[in-house]
């Protein structure tokens, strides 16, 4: 049944280490690479809920945190399309249930809205879209669900039900009372119209039902999660999903990421290895745990990775800390210890890749900054089950968490700018995270090397080593 | 992961499930590191009352039956006591039907009072042919049933189910609104999630919702045989050797022989499983995650290499091979860590090939087996060999095949003298034989 055809020959790519098949010198598509939780058609993520239930709120986590791990995904808010349509909201009418020309503006921008997913999940390589608007009827959503079959989307919902009226107001002063509907009301102005708001969707709002839905794949959230309700999760990408947003929450807390004190390797501008502490680098660790006492941290957790560097760190803060495998520093591999400047000299062609390629380069018999992602997911997830903790980490490995949380994208994650002796303060706040850099006053050598001018191969060592800073 | 225990307690009516979901919940938290043991009721009542005899002893007015396992289950929550106050047990599964609210009360105040953390997993299923699937599978062949035909035993236990059902108060969402739980509906079609407390609940609910029990079979094998395989070397990332690839085309023929629907193929990011997989002309997939322990330091030398060069650190592996770290490298304990989303997904997924590494193959095998940290470092995963592992009952069947293809033996058993002190030769004497 199936020829005996001889064995390709297989070539390993420079950039990322992978093996790969090739017909005539160019490389064969058959294989995928699994680093990212795979999705064989695109997926249609649709919001449900009545107004100031949180949909934005998930919908901008979720496509940030799918974005981080690979899975290209966009949102597309519906709200948005009409204010940029409608150019001035006059007032919550614009919502009652038999305003004609409302509904006919608000059909149209669900409608473009959706012209926009198609777009991007059918013709810019988009793996998952998020619609996020109330969809609260079931003929609405119906509609979606039949644009999603017809081209070939798996669609799922996800619907957020809270009749808590302290969180519905707590929700209007986050992230209502700013909008753009409502720039030149005040504050009690705003709130009073935005509760009309809500009321006209009511009377028409159909949640999903048991019975009534359950052959479609969905999640419902109840009561920013006391609860959920999953029905028939179809895949691995929706699977994931529902784990992500069963493991969110809204309380506040803040999350600290550091580096390290400076280490011995660092002042000889070294990369990797498992040395301990300069001088410098325990002055940080004391001033590190003066800051931490002051700003007196509510049940604070402390993470450190398994090098000696972070540990001896956490060990001057004098409280109990976890130790993870998975947050050591990226594996430089062959490259493991040396300067700059060796690099250059014995893996000039590495150099310059890595400069070409930054977040996908693997080192050889090492890691990439894509693998260091794929190994921080279980850090992420759990951080954001957590409340108050300090992850006390490494430059490559602060960059990937940083990106996260500010969604960055792969191309600015591996420059960010991460300097001994910093601590940031991450506090989440409306539909972002607000970040407070703390420089803890100790010197100590700058480990940041920019992007240099000239990336090819051909490159003369000075124009490779012009960004490197200072070492001993 | 857990500060104080958990005690899991199981919810349905018969034949729902619970004891194929308690055995495999432990299995799995037993894998990833967390101390877990079930203990189940219908147990301690078959060790006490040494014959069954009918569905008579299940009536709810039969006072004879109803004082027997009362003392069951209360013999059960005594050892589980025992395990997680005494024994450092981090989780216990206490399997019983648990139908009425008040026995619940009863188990989750013995919870609080012990300082663990109650949690529990409801199957509801109204389906005949999933019950009659059920009953075929795990009752038929239960020991109440050893002098009965297939028909007598089936209908004894359906009465058995209906001694239950007139009592069977399910969780419920308003009544037990401040309990934890996961109610799992229709072998789970879906699922509701009550407050989840921590992170050993969070990943005992996703674990829940990825398995299934759509019949599929899994198959493991190693790559090849490598060029350093040859050598007697460990790691390393070479290409296949002459035999290897007469391996790699067997497998292929063997493959299309097995005629398997739907085959997912998956190897790890080095030559010589994408060689092997190259060779069955189908779409794979490639997992960094697959890729065999990292011997650090000790990548590409033979154990007589290592032996000189750090013999100390050899001595150490033998002495604990499961939590030994190879300096710069891995543990299998780390392996472990790293696997536990190919294990996820082979949950999630039906018919699959992993063409692995022997490290890695050991790891995954030990988990669909069953076998304890001690035990894993030591599974024999010779070279062209495929384990065909297919779920059955409460466990997975094993079958071995040979490719019929000669290779080198990898496998180094664990030496008699694992003292730092030994001299070389008793270091090596269990070193296969290399060029």
């Amino acid at each position: 049944r199936m020829a005996a055809s001889p064995a390709r020959e297989l070539t390993q790519n420079p950039l990322q280490k992978i093996w790969e098949p090739y017909n005539n010198g160019l490389p064969a598509k058959h294989s995928a690479q699994r680093g990212v939780c795979m999705t064989n058609c695109p997926t249609l993520i649709v919001m449900v809920g009545l107004p100031a239930r949180g949909k934005t709120y998930i919908s901008k986590k979720l496509t940030r945190y799918l974005n981080w791990i690979g899975v290209p995904t966009k949102e597309f808010n519906v709200g948005q399309y009409r204010r940029d349509l409608v150019k001035t909201y006059k007032s919550f009418e614009f919502f009652l249930p038999d305003n004609e020309e409302g509904l006919k503006i608000r059909k149209q921008c669900a409608l473009a809205a959706l012209n926009d997913v198609q777009q991007y999940l059918s013709e810019e390589n988009g793996h998952v879209a998020v619609f996020d608007a109330t969809n609260t009827t079931r003929e609405r959503r119906e509609t979606i669900f039949r644009f999603g079959e017809e081209n070939g989307y798996k669609t799922f919902f996800v619907e957020s039900v809270c009749v808590d009226p302290e969180v519905i107001a707590a929700n209007i002063v986050q992230v209502k009372l700013g909008s753009p509907d409502y720039v030149d009301c005040s504050n009690d102005e705003a709130t009073e119209d935005f509760m009309k708001r809500i009321e006209c969707y009511k009377n028409t709002y159909e949640m999903l039902d048991e019975t009534l839905d359950k052959d479609l794949s969905y999640i419902k959230i109840m009561d920013v999660g006391r609860s959920y309700l999953v029905n028939r999760v179809m895949d691995h990408i929706q699977s994931r999903i529902v784990y992500y947003l069963m493991n969110i929450h809204v309380t506040p807390r803040s999350i600290y990421l550091c580096r390290h004190g400076e280490s011995e390797l660092n002042l000889k501008g070294r990369i990797g290895g498992d040395t301990g502490l300069s001088f410098r680098g325990k002055e940080f660790a004391k001033s590190l745990a003066q800051f931490i006492n002051e700003q007196n941290i509510k049940d604070l957790k402390v993470w450190t990775s398994q090098m000696k560097r972070t540990i001896q760190t956490a060990e001057a803060l004098g409280v109990p800390y976890e130790q993870w495998k998975v947050l050591n520093e990226i594996d430089a591999g062959v490259c493991e210890e040396m300067t700059y400047e060796e690099i250059q000299e014995n893996y000039p062609l590495e150099f310059a890749l890595r400069d070409q390629d930054k977040y996908r380069y693997r080192y050889p018999k090492g890691e990439s900054y894509e693998d260091l992602v794929q190994r921080l997911e279980p850090v992420i997830m759990e951080l954001e089950r957590q409340e108050n903790v300090l992850v006390i980490c490494h430059q490559a490995v602060m960059r990937c968490l940083l990106a996260y949380f500010l969604d960055k994208t792969a191309e600015q994650l591996p420059y960010l700018k991460c300097p001994l002796h910093s601590v940031l303060k991450l506090t989440p706040v409306a539909y972002g995270c607000k970040v407070e850099s703390i420089f803890l006053n100790i010197e100590a050598v700058n480990t940041h090397r920019d992007k240099p001018e000239n990336v090819d191969i051909s490159r003369p060592p000075e124009e490779a080593l012009v960004t490197v800073p200072a070492h001993q």
